[in-house]
């Protein structure tokens, strides 16, 4: 199968980026969010969760939701390069908000059975809000790896605790991975459920809420169980390409706003009697960070269009993206803040926002590092130990 | 069928399949001598005679010049230049020797060039019977080209050129020389003139061509010294002063964004040395190299540095395909197209330095040892890629290019 020359990128998915666009530019000034997200710069207080409730509910209605869920599951089954799309506007404005979280739970379910997740996707077109708890204290990204275990005795029971759940006080609705002798399954389990506890974490990002949420003797009914022990590995291997795809598209959204917020300041900002942007030191960084941005990109859309097209090629175009734009968060972040000088090292400056932001990014899912190590066993072959 | 065929017009559709038919005939033999890396690096008339042979049964039979009208020797077709270059590329054929006449000196005097200049010279050039060289940079003008200082003063219908010119790939074998020379005050982009110089004529009269030996111990360019040397007026291209908008088509062909698209074959090398230079090549290096006692593809740190250079090989590729969908190019295309020579240039340099850290040990042995891996190519491959980032625009001017004309920011200048 051959990747379509306009990598799927359509007049349905323009019209969404241009809507998404102006949506963001209309509903939130970088102002407005440094006012909702900053309010409080005291370094000891535990991380508040600031959102908009009432944006989140407009772009239920405006459909977002539910662009990655299938058209047979009832919602409009957009391409990939559409989710993504969506997904780079909303890292371009730093935006608080489950939204990635809802998407990623949506590829992990469709690739579920379907008849199970039906309910689950009603939820989700209907606005509730669904994320992924599928991390282990140790911090893997691999999908056999969880510290909550099934039990079947006495009815199905979780017992744990998943780490590092991204937006987890947004969430009314967690996909739990679980283990089990027959293997990995996944479960949805109601926030308010009993013997559910969320502990918020103390996080750098201001943009973002984490958690850790313990799972205590939780019932689990059959209704949900979206993927039965030993089937859950599968599901979450089939939406990695797209899960990756999302935070990668968040990355290059952010780390395109640093590079023209920075380069706006660089022809500002006199020095020596000239724009600093005139001098190479400055103007030479700036044009790495295009470079670095235009290599994540072009990885991004390949590898969100091969999901509908070449899905076998997918997941590996969507580690080298992952990889490319993990490193290209950090370098975008610690140029846009030191070619801003002073004021760059600032609370009252956006840039940290968007500093903090992407510094939970690089290491979201995997970094540049991980990604890598895995390319290099699909493509080199394992390391022979001699 | 492929995407390319695809897009062809029925022109297109019917010369790829003469092309295809006329290469699996003529598609020449494994080369007697062993080739350089690329045409700027020919330094044997064995290697010469036996490429020329090549562009010469190539031109004959319309793969090359194809897009140039017929009265100028080309062969009068739309867009089809690009599919023989497709074809050629495909099967893998060697590369043209005449690469400065067909890239920068024939899109440049066609568009510049009077209709008898064009006539007398364009044949020869497509043929590769006539090898051409450039003369742009001096000792005191590399990046800043403007300040050149080789110049010509007016004789009657004749002009007499004075001057030095460095860089000169080519010279050694070339006919011509495509040269921009100051004809008036030091006013940096005024009074600067574009000719075409037979060079080759006048060697030893009024011309000296003497090799610059590269870090590689390869020949391939040289220095070109004129003095008092007669030019006719008729070698003249565009009006007098009008040398920088004319050397502007030069340099735009030169960075692959000019209109004509130049016939490009390529892709033969000797078996023993194929894939020096990619991610790919790099990778099955990495297999068989021993590095620190062990396997280099056993090492975690060689293992990241291929994957990185890799990466950013296919980025680059895909970034070709991505520059011709505006709505994912933020609607600015040339954000992607200037990229092109200062990317390229970057990974072939980090793509070989990885191989030679790959090499460990053996890194250090070079073409004439019989142990040296892959022939030794990968550490000529890896030292001529200075050549990259340096010629054509260092990669320090590219990045101002990019920041003046791409990102906004003042000139540096």
């Amino acid at each position: 199968m051959a990747l379509p020359k306009d990598f799927g990128f359509g007049e349905d998915e323009t019209m969404l980026q241009d809507t998404a666009r102006r949506f963001f530019a209309d509903n939130l000034q970088t102002e407005k969010l440094h006012k909702l997200v900053a309010e409080n710069h005291e370094p000891e207080v535990a991380s508040a969760c600031h959102w908009q409730k009432e944006m989140w509910e407009q772009m239920v209605e405006l459909g977002w939701a539910m662009i990655a869920v299938p058209e047979n599951a009832g919602g409009i089954g957009m391409p990939a390069v559409a989710a993504v799309a969506l997904a780079e506007e909303i890292g371009r404005v730093c935006l608080p908000s489950p939204m990635m979280q809802v998407m990623s739970a949506t590829y992990v379910l469709a690739a579920c059975a379907a008849e199970r997740v039906q309910g689950a996707m009603d939820d989700i077109v209907g606005g509730k809000v669904i994320g992924l708890a599928i991390t282990n204290k140790a911090g893997s990204w691999e999908h056999s790896e969880t510290d909550i275990t099934a039990s079947e005795e006495a009815g199905l029971t979780l017992n744990g605790t998943a780490w590092y759940v991204q937006d987890a006080r947004k969430l009314n609705t967690f996909v739990v991975k679980a283990r089990s002798n027959a293997g990995i399954g996944l479960y949805l389990v109601p926030a308010d459920a009993e013997g559910v506890s969320i502990h918020p974490d103390s996080i750098i990002d201001l943009s973002r809420d984490q958690a850790h949420v313990s799972f205590e003797n939780v019932k689990i009914s059959s209704s949900q169980i979206m993927a039965p022990a030993g089937e859950g590995e599968m599901a979450l291997a089939k939406a990695e390409p797209a899960l990756l795809c999302l935070v990668t598209a968040d990355i290059v959204g952010a780390a395109e706003w640093q590079l023209q917020t920075t380069v706006e300041y660089a022809n500002t900002r006199i020095q020596f009697d000239k724009p600093i942007g005139f001098f190479q030191a400055v103007k030479h960084p700036l044009v790495d960070m295009m470079i670095m941005i235009d290599e994540a990109k072009s990885l991004l859309y390949t590898a969100a269009c091969a999901i509908d097209h070449e899905a076998e090629s997918a997941l590996n175009y969507a580690r080298m993206a992952k990889a490319v734009a993990s490193d290209a968060a950090e370098y975008c972040s610690n140029k846009s803040i030191q070619l801003h000088g002073g004021i760059g090292f600032t609370w009252e400056s956006f840039m940290h926002l968007y500093f903090k932001r992407q510094k939970h990014n690089q290491q979201l899912l995997g970094d540049g590092f991980y990604h890598r190590a895995k390319l290099a066993d699909a493509l080199i072959g394992p390391v022979v130990v001699c | 069928m492929s995407e390319k065929q695809k897009k062809d017009t029925t022109e297109q559709t019917e010369f790829r399949a003469y092309c295809r038919a006329w290469l699996a005939e003529n598609k020449p033999g494994e080369p007697p001598v062993r080739l350089p890396q690329s045409a700027l690096e020919v330094m044997t008339t064995d290697q010469l005679d036996y490429l020329q042979a090549w562009q010469k049964s190539a031109y004959d039979a319309g793969l090359v010049g194809c897009d140039y009208p017929k009265d100028v020797g080309g062969g009068g077709r739309k867009d089809c230049q690009r599919v023989a270059n497709e074809e050629m590329q495909r099967i893998g054929t060697p590369f043209f020797p005449n690469v400065i006449g067909l890239g920068m000196a024939a899109p440049t005097i066609f568009f510049h060039g009077s209709d008898e200049l064009k006539k007398k010279l364009l044949p020869k050039l497509f043929s590769g019977e006539e090898i051409w060289c450039q003369g742009f940079s001096e000792p005191g003008a590399g990046s800043d080209l403007a300040n050149m200082q080789t110049s010509v003063v007016i004789d009657g219908d004749d002009w007499i050129l004075n001057g030095h010119k460095v860089w000169t790939s080519c010279a050694h074998f070339a006919s011509y020389m495509i040269i921009l020379v100051r004809s008036g005050n030091e006013v940096r982009y005024e009074n600067l003139s574009y000719f075409v110089v037979p060079i080759k004529s006048a060697l030893g009269e009024g011309v000296t061509v003497r090799p610059l030996i590269k870090m590689t111990g390869e020949t391939g360019f040289n220095e070109v010294i004129f003095e008092n040397l007669k030019v006719p007026d008729a070698y003249r291209l565009d009006q007098v002063g009008s040398g920088w908008k004319v050397a502007m088509t030069t340099l735009a062909h030169e960075r692959s964004a000019g209109i004509m698209v130049t016939p490009s074959a390529g892709g033969m090398t000797n078996k023993e040395v194929q894939g020096a230079g990619t991610a790919d090549g790099l990778i099955e290096l990495a297999r068989t190299s021993m590095r620190n006692g062990r396997r280099a593809a056993d090492d975690p740190m060689i293992r990241d540095s291929i994957m990185k250079v890799l990466i950013r090989e296919r980025a680059f590729g895909l970034g070709q395909k991505r520059a011709k969908v505006p709505a994912l190019c933020d609607n600015n295309p040339a954000r992607l197209a200037t990229q092109i020579k200062l990317v390229i240039s970057e990974i072939r340099q980090e793509t070989s330095k990885v191989a030679m850290e790959a090499m460990g040990a053996a890194s250090t042995l070079y073409l004439a040892d019989e142990n040296a891996l892959v022939e030794g190519q990968w550490a000529l491959a890896h030292m001529n890629t200075y050549g990259f980032t340096i010629a054509a625009g260092t990669s320090e001017v590219q990045r101002n290019i990019l920041g003046e004309r791409v990102l906004g920011l003042p000139k540096s200048k």
